[in-house]
């Protein structure tokens, strides 16, 4: 009893700290620009909205970013956890089983043919790449399941990296016959843009996200079971094989929708569970939250410094993740080496 | 190790020299007045000057994305930018290659085949006219050269005129956006030769401060920037959608473009290529700015 009063002491106060953070992150981003607002003014009431240019910088401009950041982060960062320890390996993320690659080329060929309808309000690349990206993972989760019942981690790694490399070879072909315009407009999308212009992606990501939270939401014990070992889990009463399609089903899902929202942002999903681990420990019942919060504030700072940094040049906020991720990749690895 | 006797020069052997560096002069001075005769061209702009000038008959290949003027579809391709076909390049035998600033390897290659090559880079809207006549000096038609590059400069001229007085509106030039929504706008800086097009027609750049050829523009700088006016560059046929992704603007109401309902697209290929349409592209941006100049 005493064990498990600890643990919800723990997870109150982890989720009191990164949501701190978060909050502070969310409040601050959206005032913060390469144009000064004033506050006064976003919320004045005696101006009209069609003429109050800090209104509409607050509310159509930052505000949908912030959101898209958090979502996008929050989502990536979930993915990369339950990768990780679904593939028992500290270096897996959302890139690794082939998502990036099978987003990537939903949206090249989305951009190559000129797909110019939107679904409910929303432009058809977004749909396009969270369809490549599903698809990519449905293919590899196939190929693990091939070879036994359930999934084999070795399996789905290396069906996922060779999966990976030839959606990447097929989009670089379409690239290829593409006109230069479309290979440019997808090398834009390649680099991540959190500037989704409108509610209408975030309202669309919200779908598949909630059907990932609820799945989420029932994994933390069993994940601890499963990074030990499929036997010992099932030794201890764990059904691994619906634990690993639940796993697989809400990272695919939230995923997809973080890729749609803000293309394959880089790193996010494989260093936000390794600094919260250092963090809070390997506990899933408080790494997955607070990779939740901690993905989210991550995401937004990254975002921040890509729009103000250069103003009035916007940098793509792939290349601030990776740019920050990128030595701390690393020194994952060197320090796994070692 | 022995060093090799030194032995003067006779005086026959001088004459020599002499004379085959005097043959070697003249035979190069009559091929640069002839000019090139079997031209390949690898940039819309330049086959499309060269047709212009008179010497589409000199083009014996041309780039994949050259389709102007129709007749240039009746030559073989020998990729673009980023994929020439060297050997289909060295198969044609040409005695000039046309090819752009970054193209470092193939103009290597072609050094390596001692197959002379016209180095050409998109700059602003002056260049249009230097290139013309240096690319005519070249193969061989100057006159015609020099007479095209005079009639697109009078002609931009005159539409600069036409405009000179008039108000110049704030002016956002969009060339690319993710259709359906307000994302990745790529939008003309203060320097190149969208830039120098949207100044000659009459409008001031919102960007004019920004010393790059483009830049991709977030709804908040929009916003900051405040356009009186958006031109939206099209290059391919009209969609049905494109009324619909028009509206897509509305959503920054602050924006007095907006308020004004000034967003206009317009389309064709020529504003993109700098060449010799580019006399109609300034005509088609000056009359969406000022209407009242040209009635």
């Amino acid at each position: 009893m005493r064990g498990r009063s600890d643990v919800r002491g723990r997870l109150l106060g982890t989720i009191a700290a990164f949501g701190a953070l978060t909050l502070v992150c969310c409040l601050v981003a959206p005032i913060v620009g390469s144009t000064r607002i004033s506050l006064a003014r976003v919320f004045s009431r005696t101006i009209p909205y069609a003429d109050n240019v800090d209104a509409q910088v607050f509310f159509i401009a930052r505000l949908p970013r912030v959101i898209a950041a958090v979502i996008v982060g929050s989502g990536l960062a979930l993915s990369g956890v339950v990768f990780q320890a679904l593939l028992r390996n500290p270096l897996a993320s959302p890139d690794t089983l082939g998502v990036a690659a099978g987003a990537t080329l939903g949206a090249t060929i989305a951009i190559t043919m000129h797909a110019d309808f939107s679904l409910f309000g929303v432009s058809v690349i977004p749909v396009a790449s969270f369809a490549g990206s599903l698809g990519a993972l449905v293919i590899v989760y196939l190929l693990s399941l091939a070879r036994r019942r359930g999934t084999s981690s070795t399996v789905l790694l290396l069906a996922g990296i060779a999966i990976s490399a030839l959606l990447s070879a097929i989009g670089r072909f379409v690239q290829y016959l593409a006109e230069f315009t479309d290979t440019a407009r997808t090398m834009q999308w390649i680099m991540g843009s959190l500037d989704v212009g409108n509610y209408a992606p975030i309202l669309a990501a919200l779908v598949p996200l909630g059907l990932a939270a609820a799945g989420f939401a029932t994994l933390p014990r069993v994940l601890d079971l499963i990074s030990m070992g499929t036997e010992s889990a099932e030794a201890r009463g764990v059904d691994v094989v619906r634990a690993e399609r639940i796993a697989l089903f809400s990272a695919s899902m939230s995923t997809g929708a973080a890729v749609s929202l803000g293309g394959p942002v880089l790193f996010v999903g494989i260093i936000v569970p390794h600094i919260v681990r250092l963090m809070v420990g390997a506990d899933h019942r408080l790494v997955l939250p607070a990779s939740a919060l901690f993905g989210a504030s991550f995401l937004v700072v990254c975002d921040l410094i890509a729009r103000t940094i250069l103003a009035p040049v916007e940098l793509p906020v792939g290349i601030v993740t990776a740019v920050l991720g990128g030595p701390f990749f690393l020194w994952l690895l060197f320090r796994r080496v070692r | 190790m022995a060093a090799l006797p030194s032995r003067p020069l006779t005086r026959r052997t001088a004459l020599t020299i002499v004379l085959l560096v005097a043959v070697r002069i003249v035979v190069a001075a009559q091929s640069a007045a002839v000019g090139a005769s079997r031209v390949i061209s690898l940039i819309p702009a330049t086959t499309e000057m060269l047709f212009a000038m008179g010497a589409g008959n000199k083009l014996v290949a041309a780039g994949s994305y050259d389709h102007y003027p129709p007749e240039v579809e009746r030559l073989p391709r020998v990729g673009a930018l980023l994929d020439p076909n060297i050997e289909r390049i060295l198969t044609l035998k040409p005695d000039l290659v046309v090819v752009y600033g970054t193209q470092t390897e193939l103009k290597n290659r072609l050094d390596r085949a001692n197959i002379p090559y016209y180095t050409y880079v998109h700059k602003g809207l002056p260049d249009i006219g230097e290139t013309i006549r240096s690319l005519g000096a070249r193969v061989g038609v100057a006159p015609q050269a020099n007479a095209l590059a005079g009639s697109i400069e009078s002609g931009v001229a005159r539409i600069r005129n036409n405009v000179a007085r008039l108000p110049r509106p704030k002016t956002l030039l969009v060339f690319g956006r993710e259709r359906g929504s307000l994302r990745n706008i790529d939008a003309s800086g203060g320097v190149g030769f969208l830039h120098d097009m949207l100044e000659a027609a009459g409008g001031t750049d919102v960007l004019t401060d920004v010393g790059r050829q483009s830049l991709m523009m977030t709804t908040e700088m929009v916003l900051a920037r405040a356009p009186e006016v958006i031109l939206e560059l099209r290059y391919g046929p009209p969609a049905p959608g494109d009324d619909e992704d028009l509206r897509q603007w509305n959503t920054l109401a602050a924006v007095p473009a907006v308020k004004s309902k000034r967003i206009y697209q317009l389309r064709g290929e020529q504003f993109v290529v700098p060449g010799p349409r580019v006399v109609q592209a300034v005509e088609q941006m000056a009359r969406t700015l000022h209407p009242e100049a040209f009635k």
